[in-house]
């Protein structure tokens, strides 16, 4: 059942980015870049997105996930040097490419071989992050 | 091109829907970094069949509706390797070290009004709108 579930909530995912031009990186360049050809898309996507999910937080109060267990309660509440560095890294990938890791996943059938190269960058930057994250932990306790 | 928007609306509706059904369904945060992330450094072990199969449908979905409808569409990706290899880098280490990117600090953090999701969410948008102003209009490189 939990397997079932995460399918149709991928196979969701991936055509609410292919349908909506997210795998488009021209889309999400042209949105991060108001002092160009300004493209709104983005926007509407982001909001389209919340809408639904704002519906499903309000549901998730007095029930249980389907499949058992408890939902999610934020991990960590505050706002810390992590959040930001983290954020500013992958904002600075993000314009650099168009690419986030929906759509880097979305598109691998066809991305060609750039999209392989993005995808195996960004996951060797994830088996990199956790050196990297405790080494700024130590930059951010000594400073 | 004037019709993107709605297709934009329609796409987003279905990516919030998606996160409904994982948020309810399985009780988890439909996070792409944190589903992928949690595979390659090994902290998603107890959870991986779950994982693959987001996974599993994420691809199979744009692969089966280019085929029927799109087989022309493309990426637009810069063909310059070096900005790849760096922008999916950064992308790599910056998400997990914020652990989250778009879908899940953007579309599941900001639906639940979550302080940490809408800050990731300002400073990502902030940090990429500035890679397009240096190395798009001073650069000239992407």
């Amino acid at each position: 059942m939990r397997f079932l579930l995460a399918l149709i909530a991928g196979a969701l995912f991936g055509a609410g980015l292919f349908l909506s031009g997210m795998t488009d990186t021209t889309k999400v360049q042209g949105w991060l870049d108001v002092f160009g050809n300004w493209d709104p898309t983005l926007a509407f996507v982001m909001g389209g997105a919340i809408l639904p999910m704002a519906v499903a937080w309000k549901l998730t109060a007095a029930r249980k996930p389907l499949t058992g267990g408890a939902f999610p309660t934020p991990s960590h509440p505050e706002l810390d040097h992590r959040l930001i560095t983290g954020s500013v890294l992958f904002g600075m990938g993000w314009g650099l490419a168009g690419l986030c890791p929906g759509p880097a996943m979305a598109s691998l059938s066809y991305g060609g071989l750039g999209g392989v190269i993005f995808l195996v960058s960004m996951m060797v930057g994830m088996a990199l992050a956790p050196g990297i994250g405790g080494k700024l932990d130590r930059l951010a306790s000594a400073a | 091109m004037e019709m993107d928007w709605i297709w934009g609306l329609v796409g987003g509706l279905l990516i919030g829907l998606g996160g409904a059904v994982y948020l309810l369904g399985n009780g988890r945060i439909m996070g792409a970094s944190g589903i992928l992330g949690g595979l390659v450094d090994g902290t998603g072990r107890g959870s991986a069949g779950e994982r693959a199969a987001f996974i599993l449908g994420l691809v199979a979905t744009p692969l089966v509706l280019s085929a029927l409808f799109r087989p022309d569409i493309t990426t637009h990706l810069t063909d310059d390797y070096a900005v790849v290899i760096a922008a999916g880098l950064l992308v790599g280490v910056g998400t997990r070290i914020a652990n989250g990117c778009t879908s899940g600090h953007g579309v599941c953090g900001i639906s639940r009004l979550s302080l940490r999701g809408i800050v990731a969410t300002v400073f990502y948008i902030l940090a990429g709108g500035l890679m397009l102003v240096l190395f798009r209009h001073l650069l000239g490189v992407i």
